[in-house]
């Protein structure tokens, strides 16, 4: 990184400053990026698939009802790291099994031999010859979409109640205007849900957050792959020498959650505020109390 | 002389049939220096990947790396998310039953046992090792109290922090750490002989890819360029073919 980093002449300072900077650390600063990232695009896909699970949940339609049902039941009934170190696995392996149909009609050997799991190079996701950012691409796509899928069920749940919580009087007022179904849902259910919904989506995204760390548990080099390995103790064969740090380094992380979390709180704070504006609720209320 | 234009030969023979795959991924722990490590580039660096390097470049293979946690190393193989194991794994008749091996590109070496204080209780004490190594199956069966972790590095923090007597495991791993230590650490007690040293892991459906790797460790065993190697990496005292 520096001109002057030369590990066998710095000391002190100029070490530090060049132990901080080198390929790996960097590496160490990016999977931050990495866990932001996955939470960036995690949160609406999640927030997507609850939506539709708890839309699911209440129609009219029992193949729906019991389809929205049972997503909810099943995974929020699974623990987190039994669902993905399963499901994963089944659905890469599942992916590859639908491509070997279709791309390799002619292949006469079993994909399954023993423990061996073997597909016909054409099927390979992605394929061997890509480049090892592909590779990680496909993991993280996998990881978010294992994400999206987990913390959906329990979004489908708290937004499933939130809809049965809008007072009753709300949608009938609305039906007397003579508002269809659907204009109801619409123009009245959704935007008042919210306020309901919003303790729920709250914790479930601080649960989030403190869930980024099985990321590591997928193969994702993310943060605390990243701190395990640079904190370990390092020999000679290494040109930073130094003994087990891991506790400085898990240190770090602890920081970096606490204040990402303080964070989110306020900024959850904030928008609670912002949508009782106007509610039915007690919050409302005081808000147009104190302005009057 | 006649031996090396033999493998060479074999080498030609074999490169002239087309594989199923023209990149070989090969994977590896990335945690047990000087065997496999990542460096300070964040690359993985080492013994093996040396060797690995070439390796691939006298089996005319396109090779990538791939890390990958020690106790999932074996079912990753299996479920193809990388071709080879790399990583410093001994050749053993219970491994062999899941996976094939090339031939052993390092010699039998010993394993150690390395301890804080020059008396401490290897035969009944508490013993860390890494977790499904020959030398956990040691200890288990030793009828010292085994206790497990995932990585090599959490071994030796478990010894200097009281909670294990003493860590078993390759001596070749273990003798920068005693060396390093300036007096911390010492070796207890004699050196065990385990495993029929290390080999490359395949898939036991990849016969091609397996020959083709012998053949290429055939050829550096004969030339002695994986001697010169070896005493690269783990000093002059190393075991060597």
């Amino acid at each position: 990184m520096f001109a002057f980093c030369d590990p066998r002449t710095v000391e002190g300072l100029a070490w530090f400053a060049c132990y901080l900077t080198t390929g790996k650390h960097i590496a160490f600063y990016w999977s931050f990026g990495t866990v932001l990232l996955l939470l960036a695009v995690t949160a609406p896909l999640a927030l997507a698939f609850g939506f539709a699970g708890a839309v699911a949940a209440r129609a009219r339609f029992l193949p729906l009802r019991l389809l929205g049902r049972t997503y909810t039941a099943m995974v929020r009934g699974v623990p987190d790291i039994v669902f993905f170190l399963f499901f994963v696995i089944a659905l890469d392996q599942a992916i590859e099994w639908s491509l070997h149909q279709i791309r390799c009609p002619d292949w006469t050997e079993p994909i399954r031999t023993g423990l061996e799991f073997r597909v016909c190079p054409q099927a390979k996701v992605p394929p061997s010859a890509a480049p090892q950012g592909v590779h990680q691409l496909y993991g993280f796509a996998l990881a978010v979409f294992t994400y999206a899928l987990v913390f959906g069920a329990f979004a489908a749940n708290v937004l499933h109640g939130a809809m049965r919580a809008v007072p009753r009087a709300q949608t009938e007022t609305a039906e007397a205007y003579g508002m269809s179904a659907a204009q109801v849902f619409r123009r009245i259910l959704v935007p008042q849900m919210w306020i309901y919904a919003l303790p729920g989506l709250g914790n479930l995204w601080m649960i989030l957050i403190k869930a980024t760390p099985l990321l590591f548990l997928l193969g994702v080099q993310d943060i605390v792959y990243w701190a395990r390995e640079l904190g370990g103790m390092k020999t000679q064969a290494f040109d930073y020498p130094h003994p087990d740090w891991r506790l400085w380094y898990f240190l770090a992380l602890l920081v970096f959650y606490l204040l990402f979390t303080k964070l989110s709180e306020i900024v959850i704070a904030r928008i609670t505020r912002r949508l009782s504006r106007g509610q039915a609720t007690m919050a409302g209320e005081d808000l147009r109390r104190a302005a009057a | 002389m006649t031996r090396l234009i033999l493998s060479a030969a074999a080498l030609a023979l074999l490169a002239g049939g087309a594989l199923a795959q023209d990149v070989v991924r090969m994977g590896t722990e990335g945690a047990y220096p000087p065997y496999n490590f990542i460096n300070d580039a964040g690359e993985v660096d080492g013994f093996e990947r040396e060797l690995g390097d070439e390796l691939c470049r006298r089996a005319q293979l396109t090779c990538t790396w791939v890390v990958n946690d020690w106790d999932s190393i074996i079912p990753n193989l299996q479920s193809g998310n990388y071709d080879t194991i790399i990583a410093g794994m001994s050749i053993t008749e219970e491994r062999d039953k899941v996976i094939d091996f090339t031939q052993n590109y390092i010699p039998p070496a010993p394993s150690a046992y390395m301890a804080l204080s020059p008396d401490a209780d290897i035969a009944g004490g508490v013993i860390a090792a890494q977790v499904s190594t020959i030398q956990a199956g040691h200890v288990a069966e030793s009828g010292a109290t085994l206790l497990e972790f995932a990585t090599p590095d959490e071994t030796i923090a478990a010894v200097r922090n009281g909670e294990a007597d003493a860590v078993f495991a390759d001596k070749d791993y273990l003798a920068p750490i005693v060396a390093e230590s300036g007096g911390q650490f010492v070796f207890v007690g004699e050196d065990v002989a385990l495993g029929g040293g290390v080999g490359m892991g395949l898939r036991e459906s990849d016969q091609e890819l397996r020959a083709r790797f012998d053949a290429a460790i055939q050829s550096m065993k004969d030339d002695g360029t994986l001697n010169e190697l070896l005493i690269k990496w783990f000093g002059e005292g190393v075991a060597t073919f």
